[in-house]
Order: structure tokens, then C-alpha cells, then sequence
């Protein structure tokens, strides 16, 4: 077993999976990696499966010393990443001596980073998944919820392969967004629809692993109130101010604001690197079409 | 019932089955979700009920949409009510009491009834859970009696006890850990709500039933309820 010890961590560095499933009927939340798509490219790095438990860091502001030999894999957004004093870039395994410093410092490009190892670290699933929610107080090293904190270790069992670097590690731009239109998008203003889709939205400092709300036109819903609802990933629902919020993996499981439907997972890894400020476009697609990009896209990971 | 299946996200189909609230929706709500699991088996993710809707979220890697809408389909040709009394139906002693309570007051004005009235009304209903959600474990149940339905608090409380028992608009529920909360609180159950550890976790599953009895501070306590008064744990 290799260890880290948290030199210094902050609420925004969580020990993530692809979250949690089968439970959504009892009021528990997916929770899960924000960019599912770095996850899987920082396992990937490592032969790991796609979803075994990483670090999403998000901002930085985090710092690791290897007790040991340690491999790890860094993928997703650039935060300044240094291997004591030798700048680090995603998109790749690395190899931490002893007694070396893994540090986060701030973002240059991209707002999460996710820091994986050979065989995902160590941690007790709880209803299913090592997705930590505070919120709910489920999962995390402690498996009660806790962010990773300063004092804090982690550790993981595997052994990993050969050393890799991804060919083209730079996270999207998020400028257009896909929506699958559905839900309740035929109840809007016709005026609405237009802007939804013409105009340009930017993201509001208003933003967390629930949600992220998008400023711009308002939109008008026409139809009747609605009877709470399940509430898929990446929903859009628009409350009565008219200002879109993206609903994320922490998202209560059902509720009752119109929607428009709901982003695809490709760009709602997207805009998991998007900060505050950034303009987004958005862009109106059938599901069959997302469902087929989405296999496509899938077929990277076994392919390469 | 005439059902609707609406796209909802990429791998999520959203099947109505009703357009208003209602207890006699639940026996063909809980049978059509019988034949969404079987029928979808291992390419289920999760299967979400509210009140009239059944959120189907599948595995895209198993199924495109139109197979998923071809299997929802099938599911419910021929939908039959399920036999009332297949959910679980669960106790869940009460202690009603304005230190732990404070709407129970509220709602003895709003009904010109008394507050003994208040309980035994509150009390005297088997409720049917019509959908978890808010935080694990919580279930919102219905429907209440008319004279004691109340709008949620305009201002939310920031915190809520663990157990308080509360009422917005005609709906009940019991909050499973502390948090806040804008419902009118009438009392505390010492029942734990959601255990990790408990097989199917949460002791409230949708479609099962609820009845509230009302205990005496003294049975409270012996069961493990903490009687800390509201205001203290501000």
C-alpha cells in the first residue's frame, strides 16, 4: 500500500466516482466526478477502471507528500500542478519519490483537475459508490461525507503499468453547450425558445455541485404549475426569475420548476471547467442523435 | 390513465401516468413500477416516483431510446391496479408537543380546532408515501385532513431537528437528519428514518403506508428520542 499524507487541502477537494446508482428512489443523490470525461481519462492513464475513486481538486489549493513510491495519473484542468518545484501537466502518470510534494496552485486553464492511482484509492463504498456528498454526510475516505483536509491521508493498493501521456490532454472549450430538448420546452414563449438558443449566457458566481445558475434574457414559462418531478443529470430548469440553472450531480432528486430538458454528459463535462463569468452558447439536440455521439465518443477509451 | 412518455435527458424517459394528486393513484403507480424494473432488469440505473410521474434513468450503453420507449411500452399494456396493502405500512410514534412542535399552535388557529383535535386528526389517517426526496429518506406523505393543511414557513427554518414531524400544505413528512426546513412542525418521532446499515436503507420506501401515534414524553425518551426543545438547538 502507498500513501499521502494532505499537506493542504480546501471544501473543493473531494475523493470522487462515477457516483452513486439505485438509490435516486430513496432521496439520496448521484453526487460523482463533475468532468466524468477527465475521470476517465486519469484512470485510463493508469489501466484503471473508468470509474475507480479519484480526487477532483477544483481551484487548487492542494498539496499531497509521498509516505512512499507513489504512481498517480493527473488529467482534466490545468491548476498549476508542481512536482516539488517541476511544473506537471495533465494528460499524464507521473511517479511520486518519497517524501515528494504534489501541489496545486492555481487554474490556468480549466476549473477541476482529478488525480487518480493504480486501482483508485482506497475507500469503504457507501450505498455503492466512494462519491463523497457532504450534504448527505455519504462517502469520502471516511465514508460519512467529509471533504479531504489538511492531516488527512490517502492511500490505494494497485500497482499500475507502463507510463502514459494522453495526445490531446486539454480540457474543451465550453462555448456551445448541447441541450436534448424535451421536458417541458414546448410550454416556453416562442420569444423564449429563440433567446435560449440565440443568445448568450454566462455563468453566474451562484455555482456549486448542484448547480450552476446561467445569467442572461429571461425566460418565460406559459404552462401550469407543475407536480415535483424526478429530475435527471444536467437538467435545465428555469425558475420564475426566468434564469436558467443547470442542475449537477448533487441536484435534489426531484422537484418542481419547468425545464427545457437537459445537457449531454460530453457537455456537462464541459462546463464542469467553466468559471464563473464564462459566456456559453447553447444548442438544441434530439436524444437519438446525443445517445449515438455519445457511443462514439465512449469508443476512445477502449480504442486507444 | 392514459400515459405519456416525455424525453427528459439523454438516457432518462419520464412516464406520467396522472395529472393530479391523488391516494388512489398509488395502486397503479406501484404496479407500473413493478413492471418497469422487471421488464427493464439490469439495464434499469434507477427508477424514480413522484407523486404522478415515474422517472425511468437507463443504461445508454445497453439500450438506444427507442428500445428504452419500446420496453416502456410494454410494460404497461394491460396495467393492472395493484392489490391495496402490497407496500409496508409503518407505525411512527409521535411525541406531539409545542416544545418540539411550535406550528402545533398555528394550526389550532388556523382550524379553529384544539390542539388535541390537531393530533388525533393528524394522527388518525394511514398516509401513503408518495415519493422520497429533499434529503435520504425523506418521504413526503398525504394527503393531510383539508382543516390542517398550512403553507410552508415564509421564512425556512435554518436548522430542523432530527425527527420533527411537519405538515405544508396537505402533505406530511419527517425530516431523517437535521437540516433546514419551512414545513410546520408538530412534533418528534425518535424513529431513524435512514440507516446505512439497514437493508433497503431507508425505512420509508414509496408506496408504502404511514400511520403517526401519538406517544407520552416518557415512551419518547425510552424509545431514544431526543427531546432537546427546538429553540435550544438553534
Amino acid at each position: 500500500m502507498s500513501r499521502l499524507i494532505i499537506e493542504a487541502s480546501t471544501p473543493l477537494c473531494l475523493l470522487q466516482d462515477a457516483g452513486r446508482f439505485g438509490v435516486r428512489h430513496l432521496g439520496v443523490t448521484q453526487g460523482g466526478a463533475l468532468d466524468w470525461v477527465s475521470m476517465s481519462w486519469a484512470n485510463w492513464l493508469l489501466d484503471n477502471a473508468l470509474d475507480a475513486p479519484v480526487v477532483e481538486i477544483t481551484l487548487g489549493g492542494f498539496t499531497v507528500q509521498a509516505e512512499d513510491y507513489c504512481l498517480m495519473a493527473l488529467a482534466g484542468a490545468d491548476l498549476g500542478a508542481y512536482v516539488d518545484e517541476r511544473a506537471i501537466s495533465p494528460g499524464r502518470s507521473f511517479i511520486l519519490q518519497k517524501g515528494q510534494r504534489l501541489r496545486f496552485t492555481q487554474p490556468f486553464n480549466g476549473a477541476r483537475a482529478y488525480l487518480a492511482a493504480p486501482g483508485g484509492f482506497d475507500a469503504q463504498a457507501v450505498l455503492g459508490s466512494c462519491a463523497t456528498v457532504v450534504r448527505e454526510a455519504l462517502g469520502g475516505v471516511d465514508g460519512f461525507g467529509k471533504a479531504l483536509a489538511e492531516g488527512g491521508r490517502l492511500a490505494y493498493s494497485g500497482t499500475g503499468g507502463a507510463m502514459k501521456v494522453l495526445a490531446n490532454p486539454d480540457v474543451q472549450s465550453a462555448a456551445s453547450l448541447d441541450v436534448i430538448i424535451g421536458a417541458q420546452i414546448g410550454q416556453f414563449s416562442g420569444q423564449s425558445l429563440f433567446d435560449a438558443f440565440n443568445t448568450e449566457w454566462a455563468l453566474d458566481s451562484r455555482a456549486d455541485r448542484m448547480g450552476m445558475r446561467l445569467l442572461g434574457t429571461p425566460l418565460q414559462y406559459q404552462g401550469p404549475s407543475l407536480i415535483s418531478e424526478g429530475i435527471p443529470l444536467g437538467a435545465i430548469q428555469v425558475p420564475p426569475d426566468g434564469q436558467p440553472i443547470v442542475l449537477l450531480n448533487d441536484r435534489q432528486t426531484i422537484g418542481g420548476y419547468p425545464r427545457l430538458g437537459a445537457l449531454t454528459p460530453l457537455s456537462l463535462a464541459r462546463l464542469a471547467q467553466c468559471l464563473p463569468g464564462e459566456k456559453v452558447r447553447l444548442a438544441p439536440v434530439v436524444q437519438e442523435a446525443a445517445h449515438r455521439q455519445h457511443i462514439k465518443f465512449l469508443q476512445q477509451f477502449a480504442d486507444r | 390513465m392514459n400515459p405519456r412518455i416525455e424525453v427528459v435527458a439523454i438516457d432518462c424517459l419520464m412516464v406520467r401516468l396522472f395529472d393530479v394528486i391523488a391516494e388512489a393513484n398509488m395502486p397503479w403507480m406501484l404496479a407500473a413500477t413493478e413492471r418497469l424494473r422487471y421488464g427493464f432488469g439490469p439495464a434499469l440505473v434507477d427508477l424514480v416516483p413522484s407523486y404522478t410521474t415515474l422517472m425511468v434513468h437507463y443504461d445508454l450503453t445497453a439500450l438506444t431510446p427507442a428500445q428504452a420507449r419500446a420496453l416502456i411500452d410494454q410494460a404497461l399494456t394491460d396495467l393492472q391496479p395493484q392489490a391495496q396493502g402490497s407496500g409496508q405500512c409503518h407505525v411512527l410514534p409521535v411525541w406531539y408537543d409545542l416544545s418540539v412542535g411550535p406550528e402545533l399552535n398555528l394550526l389550532s388557529q388556523r382550524s379553529g380546532l384544539a390542539v388535541e383535535e390537531v393530533i388525533r386528526r393528524h394522527s388518525a389517517h394511514e398516509y401513503q408515501v408518495f415519493a422520497l426526496g429533499f434529503a435520504p429518506g425523506f418521504a413526503f406523505m398525504g394527503l393531510v385532513d383539508e382543516l390542517l393543511a398550512t403553507p410552508r414557513l415564509n421564512t425556512p427554518r435554518k436548522r430542523v431537528a432530527a425527527g420533527s414531524v411537519g405538515i405544508a400544505e396537505r402533505q406530511t413528512a419527517a425530516y431523517p437528519v437535521v437540516s433546514p426546513g419551512g414545513w410546520n412542525l408538530i412534533g418528534r418521532t425518535p424513529a431513524k428514518l435512514f440507516d446505512r446499515e439497514r437493508d433497503g436503507y431507508s425505512l420509508m420506501q414509496p408506496g408504502d403506508t404511514v400511520r403517526f401515534a401519538s406517544v407520552s414524553h416518557a415512551e419518547f425518551i425510552h424509545l431514544g428520542g431526543d427531546d432537546t426543545p427546538l429553540e435550544a438547538q438553534a
